[in-house]
């Protein structure tokens, strides 16, 4: 992992290209996360963003925080609009050369790619459009108030499972590893230099990248928003969030992960939930069913990097 | 590859409607293109994705997952300044509905084919506009070619309309299912030169208000508050929206004046919003659009054989409506029956008629339009039907007494 030291030489690093007084709300792990990827990819970067929080938090016209080109987007229309730029680059490259290094990033949220956008990312990913896409998962339909997603994971409450979700979280990463991309990576807010790194690592890859972010939301879980990062932290030490990279097939854990496939030395998942509101009322027995996925996800994994090595 | 293209020279080509679609893009020299089959747009796409692999189109091909995506392309494209190109029909138009919106609100001067079919279900595969009629108020233009010539023609003067700065808005050039797509017709061809003098070159540095570059930072489409007097004056969706409507009334002059500008170049003219059909006399005047224009001229012959004043007008251009022509027009032409594949459900007429209608009502003549449904579905519109049609508007002129119930044409009993 990058050191802060190292970081704080690289000039690009330095640089804010989500300026001070967006509309984010106090503690959002998104915002925190897109500042991170920024500082990774630079000036020279096409942003689309379909219908999500980053619809909003980047401020109400005429007032706009990114310093990049950024194109708001209908909410299934992500990764097909950026295929429609990258090619619109190639034309343009072919009368003014300097539009070479131009690296196109879809912002989406869980919903707009989970869900509605999952059409439009496969295809993109099969036809291997030269971008990065950044799944930034706060666990449910923020913008609109917390509904569900098929990102929610079993258990939450949200505005349209009031007694809980039935249901498991998709496992959107691994759907994309199975496109045969280059890269495919999972990061969480509450680590943003194992983020930053990644987009470093995606931005040198040709092709269709895949980062899937964990992004904690204070309003949505309902935790104090002082606490986004300490919960990021706990979501990867419980096991509940896997950080790892797939490069050309070869799947790595990455971070406090590699640390965790040995299940004595993961915290047991209360430590996760207890932190946060729309856990509140999850009974002892779907606590234990959580706790049987999360165990689960491991032995997958398990079996996958055996079979690797 | 550049000399290739350039190496098209004027000829005569016996070409399919859908054809003339794919050498208008190839003429227009685009390039992006993205597409999803469907019949009966699909020999579009086809000979497109032959001519960009020949090495004779030098166009980015993305061939996308569905419709949505096919939009949601030509919109990223287009705000990169380039030229673009698809084609669809019936339900993957309905399927990109919302970007078509899209499209028209951030002001790309996008070009569609749009090879009309009936809307499912059942389903149909067949010559109807219901499809682009109910994208009727997404802000793009429409256009109808009624063959396969004014369908090359009117593509290539499309992108002259769209990317004029006064306009820039997106446009569709319609034509019938198979009755167009699928049928033969020689179609004439200019030396490339001559289209390439004809077209705008596509600016460099792209277009100032849609553009994508690092260097000129812009946010797209942000969010915007209702605003109002003594509210927040920086809030202008209203006012974009009415931007659009206002593009819509530009463009009527320049539809005219590409029009006549074709004619003076390439020596071929199809009307300019209109064209007129043997009206100066007429006292009645069939409206139609598409295939069904052109054939009623046949059934205007017929009748004028008999001594009958009447006359046709081809809708070449529906959106933005031709209100000033057909106000003109109504100052000696009693009544416009106006025949079409397409239905206003729940009020009577087809969609067409209904329009016609609106902008006639305050006419001081009071002339009277006539909806007749016809042909829906790809059904077979025989000019015996259009005959039959311009009689009884003929009647109505003569005795002055409107018919109010809707005239089905070609039902089955
Ligand atoms: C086609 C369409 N359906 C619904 C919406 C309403 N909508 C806007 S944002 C949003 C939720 C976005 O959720 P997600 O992608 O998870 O991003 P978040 O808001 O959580 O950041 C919804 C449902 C829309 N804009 N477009
Ligand atoms: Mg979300």
């Amino acid at each position: 992992m990058v050191k802060l030291k190292e970081l704080i030489k690289d000039p690009v690093a330095g640089e804010e290209y989500f300026l001070k007084g967006n509309s984010s709300c106090a503690g959002c792990g998104g915002e925190l996360a897109f500042r991170w990827i920024m500082k990774a990819l630079g000036k020279r970067t096409i942003v689309v963003a379909p219908a999500s929080c980053f619809n909003v938090t980047i401020g109400l016209y005429p007032r706009a925080g990114p310093a990049i080109p950024y194109l708001n987007m209908a909410f299934a229309a992500g990764a097909a609009t950026c295929s429609g730029i990258v090619a619109g680059l190639a034309a343009r490259k072919k009368l003014d050369p300097s539009m070479e290094d131009i690296t196109v990033l879809c912002f989406a949220g869980d919903g707009g790619t989970i869900d509605i956008g999952i059409q439009g990312l496969s295809g993109a990913a099969e036809r291997g459009t030269d971008f990065i896409y950044i799944c930034y998962d706060n666990e449910a339909y923020m913008n609109t108030g917390t509904q569900r997603s098929g990102g929610t994971p079993f258990g939450a409450w949200t505005t349209t499972t009031p007694t809980g979700k039935k249901e498991h979280k998709k496992n959107v990463p691994m759907i994309m590893a199975a496109h045969g991309i280059p890269y495919v990576a999972t990061a969480c807010a509450g680590y943003p230099l194992d983020l930053y790194q990644k987009v470093l690592k995606a931005k040198k890859i040709k092709g269709t990248k895949y980062i899937h972010v964990l992004a904690p939301c204070a309003p949505g879980w309902r935790f104090p928003t002082e606490q986004a990062i300490e919960v990021g932290r706990k979501a990867v030490q419980t096991g509940m969030w896997i950080l790892y990279e797939i490069e050309d097939g070869k799947m790595t854990l990455s971070g406090p992960s590699k640390n965790l496939l040995d299940k004595k030395n993961r915290k047991p998942i209360e430590e996760y939930i207890k932190l946060q509101g729309r856990f509140r009322n999850i009974s002892p027995e779907d606590v234990k069913v959580l706790q049987k996925w999360v165990d689960r996800q491991w032995e997958d994994l398990k079996i996958r990097l055996a079979c690797q090595s | 590859m550049t000399e290739l293209r350039s190496e098209l020279k004027e000829s005569v080509r016996i070409i399919s409607g859908n054809a003339a679609c794919a050498w208008a893009a190839r003429y227009a020299r685009v390039q992006v293109i993205s597409a999803y089959p469907i019949t009966p747009q699909t020999t579009i796409v086809e000979k497109l994705s032959d001519f960009v692999e020949n090495g004779e189109l030098d166009a980015e091909y993305i061939r996308v997952e569905s419709e949505h995506s096919v939009m949601a392309c030509l919109i990223g494209a287009s705000y990169n300044g380039v030229r673009t190109y698809s084609a669809t029909s019936g339900q993957g138009l309905a399927y990109m509905h919302e970007m078509l919106h899209w499209a028209a609100g951030a002001r790309l001067p996008i070009v569609m084919g749009i090879v009309d079919r009936g809307m499912a279900p059942p389903w149909n595969i067949w010559a109807d506009h219901q499809d682009v009629l109910a994208a009727r108020d997404t802000g793009w233009m429409i256009f109808f070619a009624s063959n396969h010539q004014e369908i090359f023609d009117t593509t290539i003067q499309m992108y002259k309309i769209c990317e004029n700065p006064n306009v820039f808005l997106p446009a569709f050039v319609c034509l019938g299912g198979f009755i167009m797509s699928h049928t033969q017709q020689p179609v004439h061809m200019p030396d490339q030169s001559l289209v390439d003098e004809f077209l705008p070159e596509v600016p460099k540095n792209g277009w100032p208000h849609f553009f994508l570059d690092p260097d000129r930072p812009i946010t797209h489409g942000n969010l915007q508050n209702p605003g109002g007097p003594n509210i927040d004056p920086s809030c202008w969706y209203y006012e974009y929206r009415y931007l659009i409507q206002k593009a819509h009334e530009n463009a009527k002059q320049v539809i005219i004046d590409v029009a006549k500008e074709y004619q003076k170049k390439f020596g071929i003219f199809h009307g300019d919003l209109i064209e007129k059909y043997k009206c100066d006399d007429a006292e009645v005047a069939l409206v139609s659009i598409g295939s069904l224009a052109d054939q009623a001229k046949i059934a205007v012959d017929n009748m004028r054989e008999e001594g009958y004043k009447v006359g046709a007008i081809k809708l070449r251009c529906y959106k933005p409506f031709p209100t000033e022509q057909f106000q003109e027009l109504a100052k000696k032409i009693r009544v416009f029956p106006v025949m079409e594949r397409s239905m206003a459900f729940g009020l009577i007429g087809g969609i067409v008629s209904i329009d016609l209608k609106a902008i006639l009502y305050q006419h001081p003549k009071h002339p009277f339009v006539l909806p007749v449904i016809a042909g829906v579905g790809g059904r077979d519109v025989r000019v015996e039907d259009q005959i039959e049609v311009l009689k009884t508007a003929v009647e109505m002129a003569e005795t002055n007494e409107f018919k109010t119930e809707l005239i089905v044409s070609g039902l089955h009993e």
